[in-house]
């Protein structure tokens, strides 16, 4: 991260680091037998360093939080290795010892900052709580509470103060238990997935904050996330978890680029990034499963998964090989590690190109719909158009509340809109599902966003699919049978799951059962509402890869919803940006990405943390995502658009024109100057410069 | 292939939570004293005519003794020896008050899944009277009801089934409201399939939980009511050994404390018999999660 990283300087032999952990195995007692979560793990974080965690859900990287902080479960155990926090081990302290150092030295910050906030208690009483534990009186702690409200930047503390946390919007929960974990001064400051429930402009101002207050308190942090992008803009070494072992570790730019264990470079290839597309090839991916949790591992914990496997990898534990100085890797054949062989063959069948000549696949006309809400009219929708043609992908972007969500259900049928029509084939189909005839139900169906509610969890998996099959394809005895064979085979199901129930299976065969499921009766348009969103990389990668070859074989078309900027310019054709339940740009997926851009397609994909890093200088949006039911007047951007020109965005909305040849834009402001605008640098914005004030001495290795 | 063991041992990982779910209800103690006593009473009630030292019916010429070893518990007015009634008099109750229980569930799960699912206007019109009913005391409906058609068991049966049904439905409503929201019945809809399908396939086996607890807790409710229905003269009917029948054939003689033991007896079965339902209902609602 700052050019301070890469010249290894001495600390002073006086100060000991702020958090070194020293061969930690922690283990957990299941039914009767302990079963080891974190076998050896050892890392130092160094006074004012930030340090990064990474690793896939069931590594272990909230476990070991949890063991820094003695918050370990109650079956938990740490059964050998040392933590020592400033020097001080703290593993064997006793209760009140450990309560002394959580109200003092470490603070945690988790990802749902809605469970970390006490619902029934105000915003101002819960910040000077914690001064008060410390031993303030409880004026002394409100004035407190408003100075710490302060500095995580929140505008007017004093409101903020009186409010209790569910009028608090996510973005704005979390500043204030950022403000909470800083008030004590902590020496160091854990941070479990801050921003994973957050959205991307929101996420940006979070993270920029953290770097601010990092900088200003000169706190150490320890960054948990599975997002290696977050881990690029924050941190400046991590560590690689896997199966509760630290399989490589060193400063963030050398892993990224130069990574040297063959689970880094598998997991880096399974994110699309810098402008990967489907029709270039598709992603790589991480073959089998983590270890289960009952799994004796003697050997090199990866070697079940591994390309590069020998024989020695089975039988003893690899060293850590030492690349530099402060880089490390797990690994035999670490200097090997980038020609680990891929697992996907990266050309197979392309999906056929686009004739857009013909007449759309679906064609939605301006698409309104309000709901009622406590007397209240919510405008989910306003007026959204588009066309999608057969074979395309058309992805959607935009954050919570945009109306992405609404607008797939109403195509579906699920709700009625409030005006406006769906057409398929030309022909305009009945807003509610009940009147549609059973084929125009049959060929647009959906993949839900979560695997675990879409199925349901009574019911096995051979009986899910043999019903959708019943009722959308009409087939039953032994046509039934013979097309589910068919069915699994091309979702890569393996025959063994069809008994199982949902709870059985993990989240990326439930999102296989879950696709099999939307296509079990042919359909012509299949919404993918985040199909990805709740699964781990390794897994996004093979679904991705696996709707990519059912549209190269079936001729599919997709509406791909996301908030993921990458994952969406991977798979689409086309791009559609959503912002309040309008439309505010369309266009080719490059074009899209490559500008010039609507405002707020410029502020949304400078938000997003690349592994690439730079790139692209912070945009920051003023205030938060206006409420529904009063939405802005003129443009509903305005109140929060970088590059408002006057009372005109204010007055009328701009109407959605083609700018360009197929691509369509909704701004006052002309695409040339635009174009004209986004070409010149922007002053980078004093956040984003913050970090590089820290002291040389930040990070030793 | 890897991918073989995972899923080997997720299906035994899956019988050993099975198994568990069944060890955490054996180990919950209130659940097993609860149990052990409702079986207890369900022998009485199948076998009690037979194990009892004398013929709960005979009337014998040694009225209203007191405690002795031919009679532990003591005769009755008519000298019938309350230890053979007691064990007998489980009998009907455990016939009538379950039934009712049935009936309730029943209905209560249909009205329930139908509110639950459709909402809207349907709701509204099911939940004012559900609130109507609700408003008076199960008792003054009972009677009122049973006065008009005339009191046999199958109308209690009727009648405490029909009042059970609007609160039942209530707790099911307020599980489908949840479980409607669930994707999967949107995929359902999505399939083509009628409302009928999705609320009695998809919905109510995810919604059983709420619904195994409901019906204990109804249960014990529905002994009260059979044993208050029965002691107020609309219930069951002499010459029935019932325990309410005998507290209210003899409640006249506890004047002065005297003749206790006729009152006594019976009424110590009636409360075992309900606190052990609500014991097992407590236990059931703590492992099911309601």
């Amino acid at each position: 991260m700052t050019a301070a990283a890469a010249v290894p300087t001495i600390t002073e032999p006086a100060t000991a680091p702020t958090l070194e952990i020293k061969d930690l195995n922690v283990v957990y007692r299941v039914r009767g037998r302990d079963r080891q979560i974190l076998r050896g793990v050892s890392f130092t974080i160094g006074r004012g360093e930030s340090y990064g965690l990474v690793g896939e859900s069931g590594c272990g990287k909230s476990t070991t939080a949890l063991a820094v902080v003695g918050y370990l479960p109650s079956n938990g155990r740490i059964r050998s290795g040392k933590v020592l926090l400033s020097g001080r081990n703290i593993v064997g302290l006793r209760r009140s010892q450990l309560h002394e150092l959580r109200a003092n030295d470490v603070s945690m910050v988790y990802q749902n900052p809605g469970e970390a906030l006490n619902p029934s208690i105000r915003i101002g009483r819960q910040v000077a709580e914690v001064f008060e534990i410390r031993g303030d009186e409880r004026g002394l702690a409100m004035q407190k509470a408003e100075r710490a409200l302060a500095t995580v930047q929140i505008a007017d503390p004093k409101w903020v103060m009186a409010r209790y946390p569910h009028q608090l919007s996510g973005g704005m929960q979390q500043r204030v238990v950022i403000a909470m974990a800083l008030a004590k001064d902590p020496a160091l400051l854990i941070l479990d997935e801050p921003t994973t429930s957050l959205d991307a402009t929101v996420e940006a101002e979070v993270l920029d904050l953290i770097q601010h207050l990092q900088a200003e308190f000169n706190t150490s942090v320890l960054f948990i996330t599975h997002n290696l992008g977050v881990i690029a803009k924050m941190c400046e070494r991590v560590g690689v978890l896997y199966a509760g072992r630290v399989v490589e570790e060193g400063p963030v730019k050398e892993i990224l680029n130069d990574p040297r264990h063959p689970y880094t470079v598998g997991l880096l290839r399974c994110v699309p990034r810098g402008g990967a597309r489907k029709d270039r090839g598709r992603l790589d991916t991480i073959p089998g499963f983590l270890p289960a949790i009952n799994q004796e591992l003697r050997a090199c914990v990866f070697a079940d998964r591994c390309g590069l496997v020998q024989d020695i990898c089975r039988t003893e534990e690899p060293p850590l090989y030492q690349i530099t100085d402060d880089h490390g890797s797990r690994c035999y054949f670490h200097e090997h590690a980038q020609e680990l062989p891929r697992t996907t063959a990266a050309n197979l069948a392309q999906p056929l190109a686009v004739d857009r000549s013909t007449t759309p696949l679906v064609k939605v006309d301006d698409l309104t719909k309000i709901f009622h809400q406590n007397g209240q009219e919510v405008h989910a929708l306003g007026g959204v158009s588009a066309e999608i043609w057969p074979g395309e992908t058309l992805g959607m972007v935009g954050e919570s509340g945009s109306g992405k969500t609404t607008f797939a259900r109403a195509v579906l049928g699920l709700i009625t809109p409030t005006s406006g029509s769906v057409e398929l084939d030309g022909r305009v189909l009945a807003g509610a599902l009940v009147r549609r005839t059973k084929r125009d139900i049959r060929v647009l169906q959906i993949v839900f966003q979560n695997p675990d509610s879409a199925l349901n969890r009574r019911h096995s998996v051979r009986r899910i699919l043999r019903r959708a099959l019943k009722k959308l394809a009409g087939l039953e005895g032994l046509a039934a049978e013979g097309r589910l064979r068919e069915l699994t085979g091309s979702v890569r199901l393996a025959e063994r799951y069809l008994t199982m129930r949902p709870n059985q299976l993990s989240g990326g065969l439930k999102q296989r059962v879950a696709i099999a499921r939307a296509f079990a009766g042919d359909p012509r348009l299949v919404i993918c509402d985040e199909p990805t969103s709740a699964l781990d990389v390794s897994v996004q990668a093979a679904i991705l890869n696996l709707l990519v070859d059912l549209q190269a074989a079936q001729k599919v078309t997709y509406l791909f919803i996301s908030h993921d900027l990458g994952v969406v310019r991977y798979i689409s054709d086309r791009i559609a940006v959503l912002y309040l339940g309008r439309l505010m740009e369309v266009g080719p997926s490059e074009v899209v990405f490559d500008g010039p851009h609507h405002p707020y397609t410029e502020a949304l994909l400078s938000a997003v943390p690349t592994i690439d890093g730079g790139g692209r200088a912070r945009i920051k949006l003023k205030g938060e995502i206006p409420s529904a039911t009063t939405p802005p007047s003129g443009c509903v951007f305005h109140t929060r658009c970088h590059r408002k020109i006057g009372k005109i965005c204010e007055e009328q909305e701009p109407p959605l024109l083609e700018v360009e040849p197929d691509h369509l834009m909704r701004c006052h402001i002309p695409i040339e100057e635009l174009r004209h605008l986004q070409a010149e640098p922007r002053p980078a914005s004093p956040e984003s410069k913050a970090p590089e004030a820290k002291p040389a001495e930040a990070t030793t290795g | 292939m890897s991918t073989v063991a995972p899923a080997v041992v997720r299906r035994s990982e899956k019988q050993i939570a099975r198994r568990e779910t069944m060890q955490q209800l054996l180990r919950s103690k209130t659940l097993l004293v609860g149990l052990a006593i409702i079986a207890f009473w369900v022998f009485c009630a199948i076998f009690g005519f037979k194990i009892a030292p004398h013929d709960p019916l005979a009337q014998s010429s040694s009225p209203l003794s007191g405690l002795s070893g031919a009679h532990p518990f003591g005769t009755d007015q008519l000298g019938r020896d309350v230890f053979s009634r007691v064990l007998a008099g489980a009998r009907d109750i455990l016939i009538v008050a379950p039934l009712a229980t049935l009936l309730g569930i029943a209905g209560g799960t249909i009205v329930g899944l139908i509110t639950g699912y459709f909402r809207g206007r349907v709701d509204d019109v099911v939940s004012r009277i559900v609130d109507a009913v609700l408003a008076l005391p199960l008792i003054v409906i009972a009677v009122t009801v049973l006065v008009a058609l005339g009191h046999s068991a199958l109308t209690v049966i009727v009648v405490i089934g029909l009042v059970f049904t609007p609160i039942v439905s209530r707790t099911v409503r307020a599980a489908v409201l949840a479980e409607r929201q669930l994707d999967y019945v949107s995929a359902a809809r999505l399939s083509g399939e009628r409302p009928p399908y999705i609320m009695f396939v998809e919905i109510l086996p995810n919604v059983m939980g709420p619904i195994i607890v409901e019906a204990t807790v109804r249960l014990g409710y529905a002994i009260f009511a059979v044993a208050g229905l029965t002691f107020l003269g609309f219930g069951l009917s002499p010459p029935s050994p019932d325990w309410a029948l005998q507290i209210s054939e003899n409640y006249q003689l506890l004047n002065a404390g005297t003749y206790w033991w006729t009152v006594l007896f019976p009424a110590i079965a009636i409360v075992s018999l309900v606190v052990a339902i609500n014991l097992v209902a407590d236990g059931l609602a703590r492992v099911l999660g309601r």
